[in-house]
């Protein structure tokens, strides 16, 4: 079927295309050039008057994963408030802030968003966010692997192995557990915790093993770099959340010695210690760091005001914080000495100077970063606020007044506190489409997706152009998946299933040679189990892998 | 004739996956690293496969659409049991979404003593290769551990070696409540374990004197419930002595009135502990046969565990109104699925209305169903996932023979495409 997309503005910031009228031909999934041999279109859409970008992606959003599903286990409560009904296409289930997976999958659609990436997913609980991704239609979907507290690699770095061991490892265990990327939560931090280190500096020593922080970074950061896995280390810094982390922020960017990093949630790192309340925005440091460094890159995480809840690997930050626990419920689990977990509600309340401090900090750096491909908009769902607050967030980014309108009525002591009303940038639509398109996709290293050149995949967004940037980025006109049309007037009308996108560098496999005592003798399942086969992600006929391209080898 | 080595099992909870099994044409052999839960389980043999309406044998197509007619124009379906794999649970997710009805795993009410204490103020738990490698002090409250499941001292207590133990054999084994019912407590040097024993009914005066004593709080009695409370302070010293306290319990041995608040007092006491300075977690040992696995997928899928209703075209929880034996008594339900793909021995909820079960092969009945479809079991005649107990690490389950018969999934999919 041969798709033609007539006379839409583009905003195709891989293409470099700000705002041109162009039409778009889309082929068996896929777009095309103009077609030369004069086929007849079969189905046009008169897009005359409206925007049309690539499908939107979330580099971060904690959409799979046993804490996830702790989190909805928690708070039955807040789900009985978001009742969504079953219709004939669309699965029932419950929204808010930790949706079920149909409802997360729907919702995402109907947003304009066609890809979703997992930032947290254990080793050992990968099966779970393989499955519960399974189980979220529409978009794609991938996950980065979370090593650095685990214990293996903290033993491998006590006895001074090479760092090419190390690669073995880390692409061994991305292999294992079918990720396209690597994340560290709070550094060898949940580790620490489990012997019951309350605090881990930057530069402070596991108390069992002889290893800091730093050297966690620099290793992954390293391992990542020479296996060619494109997206960047990606960091949850150490002191999540502490007033003066600030420092840490700055140390962390200094102490990777130019190597890609991906500095997530960036927001909870930002805070000074000054001021009447010893709580005060990094975010200028912060954002002249970014800046400066061309090897770092940002999601913001910004927090908006609700309730919600937060759903961390960093279980040392997260037992820290459970006394702001609202509803006052909260757990944390140990992982299989692999990492943890820490799930905690919270309610951001404007009137609150902390919350709406955080909130003005997220601001201040979204707008201080200068260079759109290198900073993210997420809310780190959920733990800033839902995915489905997307919307609000763009507009506060896009409109001045109204950020200036909303910043007159946060706590008085925070606004003092803040710069937010001096800034005058307002974010345009084609750094919009960077922030949440081209420069997602070339992030995560996502081939042929993110772009609307021909021969990318037809991920396709359309808007009506609307001042009110709020309402226009939450309906959709159109979105098409693949080709097909998914989402009609902001309703899903059409039910697929989305591409699990990975990467699978190479490793020696006599690393299994050392990692097959270790199972046997201190884990709890044979090293044959742990690994997750390629059927296990298609055998229920709606899944797939796409394997990309490492880098350098295009 | 074949041996398949490093077999998961689903039956025991505790994903034991080091099963070596023979298999011969559908017969099963386990070789090694057998129980007495795990190897009648795969030893057991198929009998029937054929599927039956009222007793007479039928295609699965007709068992399915007659399934599918008995489940049309109702009000209030039951699909209980859910003793099943992860694709199995979503195939009986999605038939319930259709159908509009009440899903509830059949053990959903000892889960309950643990979800109503998580909902209601959380806890700090751990997963069984923390325990493995760092306990040195197991606390377990209210159950007999090894009767429940046999080899989980041998596999994850007396391991040969921890990683942060220097002597496995010297971690202090503690019973308060029931006194185990053999010795697989007893360390490989031959150290008993603790046992402060009282009746299950106690245990809530119990746990709360261990409670108020972990906190400081002075108690001016001798004794609750026959302990001496200079042995309960005993016990709160060595937890806050202890790098690595672990605190168990089952929540199905807890079998008395408001058991979910003796559960609570235990997470309490874990969370206490640790804002005083020691590591300790609480390790609940989740259920079998599949509990685990419900309470998961329907998680995702619908945002709560095991026990909702889809009447009104969107799920609704309530840990109580949805006990299926509360539905067929108060004749709310007019008709009841029953799924259970693990234990052929287990038997549906006694009722005379319209009742379609979806069971192990060999299934026998005290009252012939009205459609019985014999379906593989997990792990055996067909791969899947099950949650281990700690509810954390999904096992792959490997298919071992080739029985025919069809899986989980297939069955409910095929009745919810009738429909």
């Amino acid at each position: 079927m041969l798709i033609k997309l007539t006379g839409g503005t583009v905003y195709d910031p891989a293409s470099g295309i700000d705002g041109q009228q162009q039409d778009i031909y889309v082929q068996d999934g896929r777009i095309i050039d103009v077609p030369k041999d004069g086929r007849p279109v079969d189905k046009e859409y008169d897009l005359r008057g409206k925007v049309v970008m690539s499908g939107a992606i979330d580099m971060h959003t904690h959409i799979g994963g046993g804490k996830g599903n702790i989190a909805r286990t928690l708070l039955p409560e807040d789900h009985r408030q978001d009742p969504v009904h079953r219709t004939s296409i669309t699965r029932s289930g419950n929204g808010h802030a930790m949706p079920s997976t149909y409802v997360a999958g729907y919702r995402y659609a109907e947003m304009g968003y066609t890809a979703c990436f997992e930032p947290a997913v254990l080793p050992i609980n990968a099966r779970q966010a393989h499955m519960e991704m399974g189980d979220t239609p529409i978009v794609d979907k991938g996950g980065y692997v979370m090593l650095g507290s685990d214990d293996f690699l903290l033993r491998m770095m006590t006895a001074n192995k090479d760092q090419k061991a190390i690669n073995d490892y880390v692409a061994w265990t991305l292999n294992a557990a079918k990720g396209i990327g690597i994340k560290v939560v709070n550094a060898g931090g949940i580790n620490a915790f489990k012997f019951n280190q309350r605090k881990l500096d930057l530069d402070e020593k596991n108390s069992h093993y002889d290893v800091t922080p730093r050297q966690i970074l620099q290793t992954l950061a390293k391992a990542v770099q020479e296996l060619g896995i494109t997206h960047p280390l990606h960091v949850h810094g150490c002191n999540l959340g502490v007033p003066g982390n600030l420092e840490t922020t700055l140390n962390t960017i200094k102490g990777i010695d130019g190597l890609p990093m991906h500095l997530t949630h960036i927001q909870f790192h930002s805070y000074g210690k000054e001021g009447d309340f010893k709580f005060s925005s990094g975010a200028a440091q912060i954002a002249e760091a970014i800046n400066s460094n061309p090897n770092i890159t940002a999601d913001v995480g910004q927090i908006l005001f609700g309730q919600t809840v937060t759903a961390s690997g960093d279980n040392m930050r997260q037992h820290a914080n459970h006394r702001f626990a609202s509803p006052n419920k909260w757990v944390c689990m140990d992982i299989e000495c692999d990492a943890g977990c820490g799930v905690v509600p919270f309610k951001y309340k404007d009137q609150n100077f902390v919350n709406a401090l955080q909130w003005a900090i997220g601001l201040e750096i979204f707008l201080l970063v200068e260079d759109p491909w290198r900073i993210f908009l997420t809310t780190d769902h959920p733990n800033g606020a839902p995915f489905t607050s997307y919307p609000h967030l763009i507009r506060l980014l896009m409109d001045r007044s109204f950020r200036n309108d909303m910043l007159a009525t946060i706590h008085p002591e925070a606004q003092k506190m803040t710069t937010l009303a001096s800034i005058e940038r307002e974010y345009t639509l084609n750094e919009i489409a960077i922030m949440t398109r081209a420069g997602a996709a070339r992030i995560i290293g996502l081939k042929d997706r993110g772009a609307l050149s021909a021969g990318n995949f037809a991920d396709i967004t359309v808007y009506t152009e609307n001042p009110d940037r709020q309402t226009m980025f939450t309906k959709p006109d159109y979105v098409f998946k693949d080709g097909e049309l998914v989402v009609k007037d902001g309703e899903v009308v059409k039910v697929t299933w989305g591409t699990t996108h990975i990467v699978k560098p190479d490793y020696d496999l006599s690393i299994e040679k050392d990692l097959k005592p270790y199972f046997d003798k201190y884990l709890t399942m044979k090293l044959g189990n742990f690994k997750i086969s390629d059927d296990e992600i298609s055998e229920d006929g709606r899944g797939s892998l796409t394997a990309h391209p490492l880098r350098g080898a295009a | 004739m074949t041996e398949i080595t490093e077999v998961p099992s689903p039956f025991c909870g505790i994903g034991t996956d080091d099963l070596s099994i023979q298999v011969d044409g559908t017969t099963l052999k386990v070789t090694a690293n057998g129980c007495s839960v795990n190897t009648p389980a795969f030893e057991q043999a198929i009998a029937d496969t054929s599927p039956r309406i009222a007793g007479q044998a039928a295609s699965l197509e007709a068992a399915a659409t007659k399934a599918a007619e008995l489940l049309r124009n109702t009000h209030q379906p039951v699909i209980g049991g859910c003793a099943t794999d992860v694709n199995g649970m979503r195939a009986l997710l999605a038939l319930a979404d259709k159908s509009g009805a009440v899903v509830d795993n059949m053990n959903f009410n000892n889960a309950r003593r643990n979800l109503l204490a998580l909902q209601d103020s959380g806890w700090m738990n751990t997963t069984l290769a923390e325990l493995k490698n760092r306990c040195d002090l197991l606390l377990v409250v209210g159950t007999d551990l090894e009767a429940f499941a046999p080899r989980f001292f041998e596999k994850y207590l007396w391991n040969e070696e921890a990683m942060f133990l220097d002597s496995t054999a010297n971690r202090e084994i503690i019973y308060l409540g029931k006194a185990p019912s053999g010795n697989a407590s007893t360390s490989p040097t031959g150290q008993k374990a603790r046992v402060l024993p009282c009746a299950d009914a106690d245990l809530p005066d119990v746990t709360a004197a261990l409670s108020a004593l972990v906190k400081g709080h002075l108690l001016h009695v001798q004794s609750v419930a026959g302990i001496a409370i200079s042995e309960l302070q005993l016990i709160a010293d060595k937890l806050k002595a202890a790098h690595y306290g672990v605190i168990l319990w089952g929540a199905a041995a807890l079998a008395f009135d408001q058991a979910e608040l003796t559960v609570q007092t235990l997470c309490n006491i874990v969370k206490d502990l640790n804002q005083l300075g020691t590591r300790c977690s609480g390790f609940p040992l989740g259920g079998k046969e599949g509990d685990q696995t419900a309470n998961q997928v329907c998680g995702w899928t619908t945002g709560y565990p095991a026990r909702v209703n889809f009447a009104r075209g969107y799920p609704e929880y309530d840990p109580y109104l949805y006990d299926t034996q509360a539905l067929l008594n108060s004749r709310e339900a007019d008709v009841l699925v029953w799924v259970q793909a693990f234990n052929s021995s287990a038997q549906p909820p006694k009722t005379d209305l319209p009742t379609i079960v979806i069971g192990r092969s060999g299934m026998k009945f005290e009252k012939e169903p009205d459609v019985f479809i014999p379906v593989g079991t997990p792990g055996i005649d067909h791969s899947g996932h099950a949650y281990r107990l700690d509810n954390v690490v999904a096992i792959r389950l490997k298919k071992l023979r080739d029985s025919g018969l069809p899986s989980t999934a297939e069955v409910l999919t095929a009745i919810e495409q009738a429909l």
